[in-house]
């Protein structure tokens, strides 16, 4: 036999499953620590993705039980609208089948790999078939399926399909049982608690072995899904213009203007000119060589970018401000929206939010959220181009220390939002460098900064004030005792003082000339508004200016005026009385008022 | 006024400043005082005393801010201190209360000029002079020699002294408190206070103060208040015109200025410390060319003190912008025994009088 024969006898096709099977860092399972984190990942995702389709509120609940030493059961379960049954097995059980690969739109998954991937992860570790559960409706039974993947097939094998009562209504649940370990369990919190954060909307609980995590949603508004649009000439390739081409009726203009986002008649007509093409020609009937001619054509002619408002999702500067806060409490917190933006024919929009001191450390490299389509990136930070554009900006000018990342207590997040996020890999994990995608990352990061600069700024400036202020009143006191011991008088009350210095309200209450009087000074920046109330045995009728409300409570009045005092501006009432009774100010944070009485 | 009255009157003018406090405090007012600026560009010539003094532009310390609260404080501290002196009877120097504070916690002072400038600023508050609260100058008082009989209030009992027959080669050493004298006769036409010792001798030795019925002054320097005090006297009392002699630059001129016009630091005491008449003998720029004198240069210094006079309003004259103007031309300077040069006697037997009767002194 000759070689070559020999050869030929060892050569076959691979299914993709089998492929993937040997190529599994390609998806992210390169380790066991890894694959449990990416397998609830794509389980959330493909969760967070219906809930969004089907217009609900995602709740979400995760689960890992430890089973045996090293074996653990991963449990995601969504109120989602479920999966019809018999689409299931697909789903699951077979790589490659998804609703989103020819869509263009921003959606969390793509493919249809990664929970599919996970399942013939777990079948590879411990041999146990994945459980499903799905229901579509209160109309509808829930299905329970056990599903393996027949690997030289890359096709769906299900060992079990019943009809079970499930308590949720509609909703999918999902149980995969694999080697693995909780070693990596900080980034699996921290990848749940950044999901929470760009996904405000979300209530996620977990159950890590026992322990149990609360992920509150701040938000109550589903958020508008995004829709798929048509693709536009210039992220065009000549397989992908092909394959359309192929499936079109239509004369070439007609074709461009319905295949295309974004082509119009004039457009359409220019694309003709450019390729030397004949209108009239069918589309499907083009060849290779007439097709390149026509993407060349396509590229050349401006066509207005895609139209992004449809097709993507942005979270809103709102919302990551509320996801931020709701995890960090943060000092300062900004977030900023960029308009849409295009590399390759794709839109794409990048969001970005700066968080400053609260429960960050405040000490070493600053913590950075990445997200592309509102999934959080936990690995390879470094190769990341959200990385590099937050490296390559000047921090010092904003006052924020650096050693290539900044450092101290600042949080910085990163959001691009794409029909087609372009990753390093197919496992997800960093965003590659385009440049149109960083210009846009390191735009709304200089933005925020210089926001940031402003709020330490003046952050120091109150911290100076305050301790001028407190030297200040450490030292009146003093002066007021050597004064009182010279003209040899009792020792004055100074905390009106210590008001005006350290910028509070002041209300006085003292009894002169048989007039009761009521004195407010605000000494802080802003005007007040406050309700003043005094309880004496005085109605007050006589009273300058007259009382907005006198309630009668046993032998005493209370009398209530509401006013509004411009900074440095003074208030005050007067009335006929000999005793002042009490004085109850609101309106004003308690630190930032002194009450003094000035008969005692 | 008696000594118990004297003592009563500063005590209640040292209670008037911290009852002021007091009731600012009182009244929910940040406690504060106000004090003309002292600077030159806030002395004013005052027409009916022919001195310089304090104008109008005051600056007020309120206990705002963390120094100016400090400041406040340290006054309130000497206040009180001086006020429990008084009513001891006791006395101390500006340098002992410095020490005094060591005590003061927070509010001891950081050095002794910090001290002595609060001393003038209550001065000039309370409008008494430091030897009311019985805080002594520490630096002699000057000497003088010449044809003039005093009395001095001594702890021994009353002393005459006639200023050349009752004194030695030094002469009469002028006390601290000049208030303690009385002038019982003389013989004198005029004054010449002298800056250097080398100068007072040289006349004393030349017998200028025979041939000229002239009272001879050693300042010693920037002269102590008790020295102009005397000067002021002796110009008021005696009817003696006063001129003064000085080494040829700039910083002799403000040693002239502050006995002829008043200085800035103690402007609030012009009207018994500066001798208004009191005219300038030399050394002037021009003698620098006109004798040839033997001349140092003008440092940076030097130029920068001849600058700041020519907007000191109180060298604000034709003469001294042209003296002035030329010194600073000439880049040069002389002390005023430069004139030895031209022999011992040259300056009591030919600059002297030369100088002298062209002003119209002899």
């Amino acid at each position: 036999m000759e070689l070559a024969e020999q050869l030929a006898g060892q050569q076959k096709s691979i299914s993709v499953a089998e492929f993937f099977e040997k190529n599994k860092h390609l998806l992210g399972f390169d380790s066991p620590t890894r694959g449990i984190i990416t397998t609830i990942k794509e389980a959330v995702d493909n969760s967070l993705d219906a809930c969004e389709e089907a217009e609900v509120l995602p709740d979400i609940f995760v689960g890992v039980k430890k089973v045996d030493k090293d074996v653990y059961r991963i449990i995601v379960e969504d109120n989602g609208p479920g999966i019809v049954p018999k689409q299931v097995p697909f789903v699951f059980g077979k790589l490659l089948y998804g609703s989103r690969f020819h869509q263009i739109k921003q959606s969390r998954g793509q493919q249809g790999i990664g929970i599919s991937a996970a399942v013939l992860y777990a079948q590879l570790t411990t041999g146990v078939p994945a459980v499903v559960i799905s229901r579509t409706s209160h109309k509808n039974k829930a299905h329970r399926f056990e599903i393996m993947i027949r690997t030289e097939a890359n096709e769906p094998e299900v060992l079990k399909d019943e009809e079970i009562e499930w308590d949720r209504m509609h909703g999918t649940r999902i149980e995969i049982e694999f080697k693995t370990t909780l070693a990596a369990k900080k980034r699996l919190l921290d990848y749940l608690m950044y999901t929470s954060v760009v996904n405000p909307h979300a209530r996620i609980k977990a159950d890590i072995d026992g322990e149990v995590y609360n992920f509150e949603r701040v938000n109550e508004e589903t958020i508008v899904p995004p829709k798929a649009i048509l693709p536009h000439p210039h992220g065009l390739e000549l397989g992908q213009l092909k394959r359309i081409a192929a499936a079109s009726d239509s004369n070439l203009k007609d074709f461009l203007i319905n295949s295309f986002s974004r082509v119009g008649d004039k457009n359409a007509d220019e694309i003709i000119g450019g390729s030397g093409l004949k209108e009239s020609r069918k589309a499907k009937t083009l060849t290779n060589e007439e097709l390149k001619k026509l993407l060349e054509s396509m590229q050349n002619v401006e066509v207005p970018p895609p139209p992004a408002s449809q097709c993507l999702s942005p979270i809103g500067e709102n919302m990551i401000i509320r996801g931020i806060d709701k995890e960090f409490q943060l000092d300062f917190v900004r977030a900023r929206t960029r308009k849409s933006k295009v590399f390759s024919g794709h839109p794409f929009i990048v969001e970005a939010a700066i968080g400053y001191g609260g429960k960050l450390e405040s000490e070493g490299t600053a913590t950075i959220l990445r997200f592309a389509n509102r999934v959080p990136l936990l690995y390879q930070q470094g190769a990341c181009a959200i990385t590099n554009s937050i490296s390559g900006i000047n921090w010092k000018a904003y006052n924020i220390s650096q050693q290539g990342l900044p450092t101290g207590p600042v949080l910085i997040l990163v959001h691009v939002a794409s029909t087609n996020v372009p990753f390093t890999s197919e496992s997800k994990d960093a965003v590659a460098s385009i440049p149109e995608i960083e210009k846009e990352i390191v735009l709304a990061l200089q933005d925020l900064g210089r926001d940031l600069k402003m709020f330490l700024g003046r952050r120091d400036r109150n911290k100076q004030f305050e301790e001028r202020a407190r030297a200040v009143c450490s030292i009146l006191p003093d002066i007021a005792m050597k004064v009182s011991e010279i003209v040899e008088k009792p020792v004055p009350d100074i905390s009106p003082l210590e008001g005006q210095i350290m910028k509070k309200v002041v209300a006085k209450k003292g009894v002169r000339d048989g007039f009761v009087e009521i004195m407010l000074s605000n000494y802080t920046n802003t005007a007040v508004s406050l309700t003043i109330y005094n309880m004496s045995p005085e109605d007050g009728k006589d009273a300058s200016p007259k009382p907005d409300f006198v309630d009668n409570i046993g032998d005493e009045y209370n009398k209530l005026w509401k006013a509004v005092i411009e900074p440095d501006n003074m208030w005050s009432a007067k009335y006929k009385g000999t005793n002042g009774g009490t004085l109850d100010i609101r309106g004003v944070e308690e630190k930032k008022l002194v009450v003094i009485d000035l008969d005692n | 006024m008696t000594k118990e009255e004297m003592d009563k009157h500063a005590v209640s003018k040292l209670l008037e400043i911290a009852d002021r406090w007091y009731s600012q405090i009182k009244r929910a007012e940040i406690p504060y005082i106000s004090l003309p600026t002292r600077t030159k560009h806030n002395i004013e010539y005052d027409e009916g005393t022919e001195v310089w003094k304090y104008g109008e532009k005051e600056t007020t310390r309120t206990a705002s801010t963390a120094k100016s609260a400090l400041h406040l404080l340290k006054m309130a501290y000497v206040v009180g201190f001086l006020k429990d002196q008084i009513g001891e009877n006791r006395s101390s120097t500006l340098r002992e209360m410095y020490y005094i504070s060591e005590g003061w916690k927070r509010a001891k002072f950081g050095a002794q000029d910090e001290s002595n400038f609060l001393v003038e600023d209550l001065e000039i508050i309370t409008e008494l002079s430091r030897e009311a609260f019985h805080l002594r100058p520490e630096e002699d008082g000057a000497s003088i020699f010449g044809p003039v009989k005093i009395r001095e209030q001594t702890r021994r009992g009353d002393k005459d002294i006639h200023c050349v027959e009752d004194v030695g080669e030094a002469g009469y050493s002028i006390p601290n408190n000049v208030e303690r004298l009385t002038f019982l006769e003389n013989d004198a036409k005029f004054v010449i206070a002298m800056e250097t010792g080398g100068m007072y001798a040289r006349l004393m030795e030349n017998g200028f103060s025979e041939e000229y019925d002239a009272v001879l002054l050693h300042l010693k320097g920037q002269p102590a208040r008790s020295t102009r005090r005397m000067l002021k006297r002796l110009n008021n009392e005696l009817g003696l015109p006063v001129v003064v002699f000085t080494d040829g630059d700039p910083w002799s001129y403000r040693i002239f200025a502050s006995i002829a016009y008043g200085s800035i630091k103690a402007a609030h005491m012009s009207d018994i410390l500066v001798t208004p008449g009191a005219q300038f003998v030399g050394v002037q720029p021009s003698d620098i060319s006109t004798y040839n004198l033997p001349s140092d240069h003008l440092t940076e210094g030097d130029i920068a003190a001849l600058k700041a006079e020519l907007t000191d309003p109180r060298f604000d004259t034709e003469y001294w912008r042209n003296q002035i103007n030329l010194q600073i031309k000439l880049g040069l300077k002389s002390e005023q025994q430069a004139f030895a040069s031209r022999g011992l006697d040259f300056v009591t037997k030919e600059y002297l009088p030369a100088r002298l009767s062209e002003m119209g002194i002899i």
